[in-house]
């Protein structure tokens, strides 16, 4: 762990300022991950600039949907009674991800830019693309459980950890970034890049990029949405797959359906090819599973020394087929 | 590079210099002599930091001193200033625990858990996550999932924040 | 022997005498004894799986400010004795294991001492190493005897020609993961090294027994015992890997000793504790089982292969359990090893039993279910008249009691055999059993002070308390040994300064300590009589036992098991698991409860989640924390029971009591296999039962 400098500025202008000219700078907020990092020696940032108190901490009405600040930690945002009620599928996620304690101190903006729980990626002592470009990746062929199916490439074949991230990629979330040249807005899914050959680059955000808050966009059947998530522990445990899924049902037809996984790719995997196989297919398991199939039809497993994953791709068509099957059952 | 902050810690008011890098947990234990809270894994995955932080339960392992300068911290042994806690109590009358390492977290996460209960906050194994939830055994195992004990006390530590929460344990 | 000893105060459900502070935080453990100015040690370990340091750079680890010394192996002081490989820590170049010890760095704050650990450079030559355990490798050896100093093998009869007579044979193979013991206190210690009076050396160590650990020390470094001094109040738990000084303890020693009158602390890391503080071997157990239609094993065998260090052996005694758990005329027992690149293993919690009542167990349950017979009835009916293996009759032996009663509290009665048939929502359920057994023991010697002042009693003696609740039991036996109240007995242990006491190992420290006390006790009573004049003291030793010669001695237990699997995502959980054992006189339902339960939790958890995998092309251990290793979690005990049947038993010690601290864990692994082969129809052999494998997806 390198010695740091420390700065709480007054403003988040003055933090995207004070981070942006200085490349080894970071944003501190819940600090669940940036902390561990610092300890395990794979981030080594020389400041920290201290937002917690800079973003917004407010949940707030806007158009039909919910402005969510940027500050407001994993543990309120899950108790809103209007996410509860309006987005379920964004409450049980963050209660499925990591437990009480981290959840008092996880920050919306801070949660999905969580780094990859790749266990080559936090041992500073093994290979990782990720962590130092053009090492290698020690993970193709070794412990893969924990890895994608999906959208990997030869340089990287890690996971993104986060639970919430993946209901936010079902929701049609986007995200308001502050930076050194102004305000933009990215749509959530497409925050997060996939590998290719640059893993270095978990999202699209340049350095200097502050995410000051995430916007629900008004989205009635996400009153109908659940998180399902399978993982090795009943508790406390990372996902081996999850879906977020929110549905639209009639007579007995799907009439539209947001769909996310995760555990899968390095990126909340947003599933509109099994979106386009249900719109119009009846509520039937076999509707569910033809989703299901048409959306890992690219899926690759990995072999491991632990005996790989490709147990992920049936346990994946699995997972969808239940969570669409009991939320199509709660509907009717 | 070091820094001045000031704590407030089991209702104590404490200056003290801490590294940057310093987490709370550290400096607690390495520089105010307060070893209340443990070092399980430093990373954030066993629970056994857990402290009230202006009154929520946090991991202190993952907090840096720096950063809360100003801050209220409650350890386990803050809890009981005036006596056992009715959470120590109960741990106490359910055996709840055996080395006891892990255990002043535990206890401090089980105040915590016991709130945000009364709170009306749902959890992951809450049916209707709308719905305000009831809290059975089921509901306080997976709130106290963060803290993890080797010795196996979990049945024990279930039976005694149930007993905690009927006799007002939140406190 | 000292006569049985009658039971007031033994018996009785008391609290902890520790607990008060323990819920505070105020119980004070090894890495927070309260020294002035301590320096903070941080670990440089190696990256390679074997060869040897080439190179230490440290000139900018030793140049940050606030380092006061760099140790390496060149400069690191020579120890007086490095036939233990695993502690000769910085002797030499050489790495044996990934993740060795290769330097470490005093500070005086952690903060720098980490920051200067990283910035020591370190280059190898690397030689390759080899870590894949195979029972296909062709340089498997026969160790000389397996742990604690039980024969390798055994033969009776002739196993082959029974499996080929028998009407009913099973033959399969099992497994075992690598084990991490990962008590939640890592290893820890804070050392003090005084020049004064020809040197003195203290260790605050979280240690299960204070005496071995400074004779270890002190033979390490060419000291007298009584320039040694080890305190260890309170253990955040061991499971035995703190059974064994590991080399962490040394290098706190040898680095306090680089800094006189300077306290030093060391806590391993989370993740350093997966390279060197123990851990259980993986196993391969093939099985054989020949039976009779009616049930009647006519052979048992079960074929043992495990891996050891190259630097140090470690054969845990997998196959022992088989040798006298039921009765069959034709048997086999045999252990072989592979020294392998890779950390030393240890003792973990039940070792041999743990492991081996796994394969074993979920074999019988394969056999009932070829016999058509129930697997409770199966393990009835081969009971043996006598220990299978030595010919003497059981001191007591109550596992079929065990079955017969852990059968009416599960509600077993009324089971339909016929796997993978019961649906309740969309979990599939089903249940199992299997039996546990732990020998019953006592350590050779120690030593027990009684002191009289002021009114009360004081019994010291270097015992341990690692939540067992020593602290409070040991009381308890004080008491009735002494013939007074509970309330007027203090008992103070963890200490070289008290009279020298064995390690808390092989569940044999309360019968071994409360034997010490009740002859103390004794000797007390015989010098000053029922009326002692203020400090009044005297010592007594544990005896020999001579029942040991005339009758062999083990606790029984009998789990039972309720899984559901869920149909869609194969998740599996435990509704239920109860267990009921009989060891001898429970001298604390509370604080033997909490450890049955306990050990029955860690079984479960083996059962489920645990596995440290090891990546062969780094050779160590890639899941190295909490976060990956799993323990299991508050959320997967649901209701989990312990119940013990009353029995007594005149010959094991005079408390009457076994141990109790290992059994827990015995046969759990088996129970759950068993009730999710009962709820699936799927066999999982392989430990542990992830959710892949339970729906067939993963080999």
């Amino acid at each position: 762990m390198r010695p740091l400098d420390y700065r709480a500025p007054a403003d988040a202008a003055e933090a995207v300022a004070a981070v942006a000219e200085r490349p080894d700078a970071a944003f501190l907020a819940g600090g669940t991950n940036l902390v561990d990092h610092l300890k395990l020696g794979v981030a080594r940032p020389g400041l920290l600039v201290d937002v917690t108190s800079l973003v917004p901490v407010e949940i707030t009405e806007q158009g039909g949907g919910l402005s969510i600040g940027a500050g407001v930690r994993n543990a309120d945002l899950a108790a809103d009674p209007r996410v509860r009620r309006r987005y379920p599928v964004l409450a049980q996620a963050l209660l499925a991800g990591a437990s009480g304690q981290l959840r008092n101190m996880a920050t919306t903006g801070g949660n999905p830019l969580q780094r990859t729980r790749c266990a080559y990626f936090q041992d500073v002592s093994t290979p990782c693309n990720k962590r130092e470009p053009g090492s290698g990746c020690s993970a193709i062929g070794g412990v893969t459980r924990q890895h994608a199916i999906l959208g990997a490439s030869d340089a990287c074949i890690a996971t993104h950890p986060s639970d919430m991230a993946v209901a936010l990629a079902a929701l049609d979330a986007r995200v308001r970034v502050l930076g050194p040249g102004g305000d933009r807005t990215i749509p959530f899914v497409d925050l997060h890049r996939l590998p290719g050959d640059a893993p270095e680059r978990d999202t699209v955000l340049e350095h200097g990029e502050l995410i000051t808050a995430i916007d629900l966009p008004a989205l009635p059947m996400a009153a109908r949405s659940a998180y399902r998530k399978v993982r090795d522990r009943a508790s406390y445990a990372f996902a081996l797959v999850s879906v977020a899924a929110a549905v639209d049902v009639a007579g007995g037809v799907v009439r539209d359906a947001r769909i996310a996984l995760g555990g899968v790719a390095h990126k909340p995997w947003r599933a509109h090819r099994a979106e386009d196989a249900l719109r119009g297919a009846t509520t039937t398991d076999d509707s569910y599973r033809a989703a299901a199939e048409a959306e890992l039809a690219d899926a690759v497993a990995q072999p491991g020394v632990d005996g790989g994953n490709a147990f992920k791709i049936p346990l994946l068509t699995r997972t969808l087929v239940a969570t669409l099957r009991d939320l199509a059952t709660e509907e009717a | 590079m070091d820094a001045e902050i000031e704590l407030t810690v089991d209702g104590r008011r404490r200056r003290v210099s801490v590294d940057t890098r310093t987490t709370l947990l550290d400096a607690l234990r390495q520089r105010l002599a307060v070893a209340s809270p443990k070092k399980g894994c430093d990373h954030g995955q066993c629970g056994a930091c857990t402290v009230l932080l202006d009154g929520r339960r946090v991991l202190s392992c993952l907090t840096l001193a720096v950063a809360q300068d100003g801050a209220e911290v409650t350890t386990a042994d803050g809890l009981a200033a005036e006596g056992p806690h009715p959470v120590q109590r109960a741990f106490l009358d359910h055996d709840a625990f055996q080395c006891g390492f892990c255990t002043p977290g535990q206890v401090c996460s089980a105040v915590g858990a016991l709130d945000e209960a009364a709170r009306g906050w749902p959890s992951a194994v809450t049916t209707d996550v709308a719905a305000e939830p009831e809290l059975d055994r089921a509901e306080i195992a997976e709130r106290m999932s963060g803290n993890l004990c080797r010795c196996g006390a979990y049945a024990r530590i279930v039976d005694a924040v149930q007993a905690a929460g009927r006799d007002g344990g939140a406190r | 022997m000292a006569p049985p000893v009658q039971p007031r105060e033994m018996g009785r459900d008391l609290a902890r005498r520790d607990g008060p502070d323990k819920v505070r935080g105020l119980a004070t453990y090894a890495d927070e004894t309260p020294v002035v100015a301590p320096l903070y040690c941080a670990i440089v370990q190696a990256t390679i799986g074997r060869g040897a340091v080439t190179g230490i750079d440290a000139d900018v680890a030793a140049a940050l400010d606030g380092v006061v010394a760099v140790l390496t192996p060149d400069g690191a002081e020579r120890l007086a004795d490095t036939e233990d490989a695993e502690l000769a820590v910085l002797q030499s170049a050489d790495v044996a294991f990934r993740g060795q010890v290769v330097a470490a760095v005093l500070a005086e704050t952690f903060e720098v001492a980490r920051e200067a650990a990283d910035l020591v450079a370190v280059t190898y030559r690397d030689d390759g190493h080899d870590v894949r355990l195979s029972p296909d490798r062709d340089d498997l050896y026969t160790p000389e005897s397996v742990n604690p100093g039980y024969p390798t093998d055994t033969h009776e009869g002739d196993v082959a020609a029974a499996m080929a007579t028998a009407p009913v044979t099973v033959e399969r193979t099992y497994t075992t993961a690598m084990y991490h013991n990962n008590p939640m206190e890592p290893h820890a210690t804070t050392a003090r090294w005084d020049t004064s009076g020809g040197g003195h050396l203290t260790l605050w160590d979280s240690t299960q027994g204070v005496h071995p650990t400074r004779k270890t020390v002190a033979t390490v470094f060419g000291l007298d015992p009584h320039q040694v001094r080890v305190v260890c109040p309170y253990v955040g738990g061991g499971f035995g890997s703190k059974g064994t000084p590991h080399v962490n303890v040394v290098l706190a020693a040898l680095a306090a000793r680089a800094v006189p009158g300077r306290p030093v602390r060391l806590a391993l890391t989370r993740q350093q504790m997966f390279a060197l503080a123990g851990y259980r071997t993986p196993t391969v157990q093939r099985m054989q089982l020949a039976a009779e239609r009616d049930g009647r094993l006519t052979a048992i065998a079960i074929d043992v292969v495990e891996q050891t260090s190259r630097i140090k052996e470690f054969a845990e005694q997998t196959g022992v359990p088989t040798r006298t758990m039921y009765a069959a005329p034709n048997r086999r027992t045999t252990h072989r090893l592979a020294a392998l690149d890779v950390p030393v293993p240890s003792w973990m919690r039940a070792p041999g039993e743990c492991p081996g009542m796994f394969g074993p167990e979920v074999a019988l349950d394969e056999l009932a279910e070829r016999l058509g017979m129930d697997p409770v009835e199966l393990r009835i009916r081969n009971e043996p008249e006598v220990d299978t293996e030595t010919g003497k009759p059981f001191s007591s032996r109550n596992l079929v009691a065990c079955l017969r009663e852990g059968a009416r509290r599960f509600g077993w009665a009324d089971r339909d055999p016929r796997p993978g048939i019961r649906r309740h929502g969309d979990w599939l359920v089903g249940t199992g059993v299997a039996s546990s057994v732990y020998p019953t023991m006592a350590m050779a010697s120690s030593t027990a002070r009684v002191r009289f002042a002021g009114g009360r009693y004081t019994v010291t003696i270097g015992a341990a308390d690692l939540g067992t609740g020593s602290s409070t039991v040991l009381p308890q036996i004080a008491a009735d040994a002494l013939g007074v109240a509970v309330g007027d007995v203090d008992v103070l242990i963890g200490d070289t300064a008290h009279p020298e006491a064995s390690v808390a190992g092989g569940s044999s420290g309360t019968a071994t300590w409360g034997s010490a006390i009740v002859e103390a006790a004794g000797a007390f009573r015989d010098k000053f009589g029922a009326q002692p004049p203020d400090d009044a003291e005297a010592e007594g030793s544990i005896q020999p036992n001579e029942a040991t010669e005339r009758y062999a001695m083990s606790a029984f237990g009998a789990q039972f098991a309720e899984v559901a699997v869920h149909a869609d995502t194969g998740e599996v959980r435990v509704p239920r698991l109860y267990g009921v054992f009989a060891a001898g006189r429970i001298l604390n339902p509370r604080t033997a409860r909490s450890q049955l339960v306990g050990g029955m939790t860690m079984g479960l958890s083996m059962a489920l989640h645990e596995q440290s995998l090891v990546d062969p092309r780094f050779g160590h251990v890639v899941n190295h924390d909490l976060a990956e290793y799993h323990i299991a979690s508050c959320a997967d005990v649901a209701d989990l029971q312990a119940h013990w049947i009353d029995e007594r038993d005149p010959h094991v010690n005079p408390m009457g009591a076994k141990g109790i601290g290992e059994i827990g864990i015995v046969g759990t692994a088996a129970a759950v296999v068993n009730a999710a082969w009962h709820a699936t129809g799927v066999r999982v052999r392989d430990l542990p039962l992830t959710l892949d494998r339970v729906l067939g997806l993963t080999g």
